[in-house]
């Protein structure tokens, strides 16, 4: 680091365009939604007189949001425990160093690098349920194989027990199988950087390799567990493209979250205030997150 | 010696079962692209939901002449905006991390996590006013206006990548440097420009998968059908009841093949920008 009074004006001034863009493209814009969360404003045109919370009153009494607020639990709680252990699990299979293991990582990353669309795409095909005698898709296939018991309506099924709608699971099954191989990946990172001498040692002093794993490199993982849980929970937050291609709001919103509820409001409903309000939720239930993480991250860094 | 045995037996017996689980696995995970090439391979006659785990009777592309007929400008749309979008964000990223990384003034401590933020807010947050200030600057609906709002929202990330890539170059090069009488900017591209190229593969690669697989941008900002990226356009074929499956499943595998691609080939950097876009060196 540099403290030349003159370069550090010029790095500053030449840092200027990009600060000034994200300021207004990030922080400048989050204001103006805020703005027209409290406003009248219904229909094509901008309108910004004053409403108070009427907004914000409208959304949560809202039984579409209120069902969206539970999807967005129960989607987050399941599709974070379905990537995290899935991921550490396949992590530690392919650290074992196996013949092919390379293959394997690569087959379980692929998904990273295609579309929420496209992927949603073919799973909406998959779990495209069929009729009582001609079953489709992932049905078919199960009771091809002897599993008929497990045939059901995947997406299409309306009911829910306690909040949880069970056409979530279809989602949650196409969300993690495209973001395990992250998880996966952040894991085997780590895994790597454990040096083999750890291990050797834990073994040397008669630890089964479930305790070696459950004393030794588990907590070393911790900070990758606190990472991934942060990403993967924002990016559950603000999901949008894969609902939205997979399977829409569904019946009676089994599906819904709130990223196609704003999107819906706004853009189809025109209702500009009432959107606003929504994507503002959004924004706060990400911030609570996120910012705690950054400023620890920063403060880490800077020691 | 029987002790070693019954080792090595264990030993294999447990890779078999490993194996066995991960082939598994790979199934499951191979199963969505097994259903988009089997169906985009059958024609439009052999196309029946009773039938769609068997593989095709005869190979037949037509249902790709289709989908290249149908998507080819919104393929073209994706290039026209991903290219550039990619190039300018991952120039101006490593400037930013150059700076950042190198020079320190004042504030600068805090300008970075507040430009860091800017990844992760969910985009909804910003879109009406994102829709009000482009038209506003006259780019609302044009492609050069979805190109303007990837390379702002690709900042970000762009700029950690190489923030986090340069603070591993030594800093006594640009005591020499400047000791030369170089200025700032002659360091950054006699000394920082080249070293960066795996940083820019990293980068690019990154910026290049996010922006042709991104949605909600695209479907906000482009209404004008033949102004739409392939993602938008390949949800608007799925959406639509009269279209072929085997069309719409080969339409799939045509806009997934240019990151596939950079995958298979540079799978490698693509999880260093994974890896990276998690904050942490």
């Amino acid at each position: 680091m540099f403290h030349f009074k003159k370069e550090s004006r010029i790095a500053f001034l030449s840092l200027l365009p990009t600060v000034i863009a994200v300021f207004i493209f990030v922080y400048g814009f989050i204001l103006w939604t805020l703005r027209v969360s409290f406003s009248d404003w219904i229909g094509v045109m901008p309108n910004y007189t004053f409403a108070g919370f009427s907004n914000y009153s409208d959304i949560f009494k809202s039984e579409r949001f209120q069902i969206d607020l539970w999807n967005t639990l129960f989607f987050t709680i399941l599709f974070l425990f379905t990537c995290v252990i899935g991921g550490l699990l396949l992590a530690i299979f392919l650290d074992r160093k196996l013949r092919g293991g390379s293959i394997f990582r690569n087959i379980f990353l692929f998904p990273m690098a295609v579309s929420f669309v496209v992927t949603g795409v073919a799973w909406r095909w998959i779990f495209n349920p069929g009729m009582p005698g001609s079953l489709n898709g992932i049905n078919q296939l199960l009771s091809n194989i002897g599993l008929s018991c497990l045939t059901w309506g995947w997406f299409t099924q309306s009911n829910h027990f306690m909040n949880f709608h069970v056409a979530l699971i279809s989602l949650i099954i196409a969300a993690a199988w495209q973001l395990t191989g992250y998880t996966m990946a952040m894991y085997l990172a780590g895994l790597t950087a454990i040096p083999v001498e750890m291990k050797e040692a834990a073994r040397m002093d008669g630890a089964s390799e479930f305790q070696m794993y459950r004393n030794v490199i588990l907590p070393m993982l911790q900070p990758i567990t606190l990472s991934v849980l942060i990403i993967l929970v924002h990016i559950s937050l603000k999901i949008f493209d894969l609902v939205y291609t997979m399977t829409g709001p569904g019946p009676g919103f089994a599906t819904d979250v709130p990223g196609i509820n704003m999107f819906e409001t706004t853009f189809g409903g025109n209702r500009y205030g009432e959107g606003a309000a929504i994507s503002i939720v959004m924004f706060i239930l990400v911030a609570v997150v996120i910012i705690p993480y950054l400023i620890n991250t920063m403060k880490r860094e800077n020691i | 010696m029987k002790t070693v045995d019954v080792y090595k037996k264990q030993k294999i017996f447990s890779r078999t079962i490993l194996y066995i689980v991960l082939i598994c696995v790979s199934a499951f995970f191979l199963m969505p692209i097994y259903v988009l090439l089997v169906t985009s391979l059958k024609s439009f006659k052999d196309v029946d939901l009773a039938t769609m785990w068997s593989l095709p009777k005869s190979l037949n592309l037509g249902s790709f002449l289709a989908a290249l007929e149908k998507l080819s400008p919104n393929l073209l749309n994706s290039f026209y905006l991903t290219i550039p979008a990619t190039i300018i964000s991952a120039f101006i990223g490593s400037i930013n991390g150059y700076l950042l990384s190198k020079w320190k003034f004042s504030g600068s401590m805090v300008l970075f996590p507040l430009i860091l933020f800017g990844m992760f807010i969910p985009y909804q947050s910003i879109l009406i006013p994102l829709v009000q200030f482009l038209s506003l600057i006259h780019l609302y609906g044009t492609l050069y206006g979805l190109i303007l709002t990837h390379i702002v929202y690709g900042l970000p990330i762009t700029t950690l990548i190489f923030r986090n890539y340069f603070a591993e170059v030594p800093s006594e090069l640009i005591e020499a440097s400047m000791l030369d009488g170089c200025s700032i900017f002659s360091t950054f591209f006699r000394i920082f420009l080249p070293v960066s190229i795996p940083g820019f593969v990293v980068v690019i690669i990154w910026q290049f998968t996010n922006i042709w697989n991104e949605f909600l941008f695209a479907v906000t900002i482009t209404s004008d059908p033949s102004l739409q990226p392939i993602t938008v356009a390949l949800r608007n074929l799925a959406g639509s009841q009269i279209v072929e499956w085997n069309v719409q499943m080969a339409g799939a595998l045509l806009a997934a093949l240019p990151t596939l691609i950079i995958y298979i080939i540079l799978g490698r950097f693509f999880i260093q920008g994974l890896l990276a876009g998690s904050v942490k060196a």
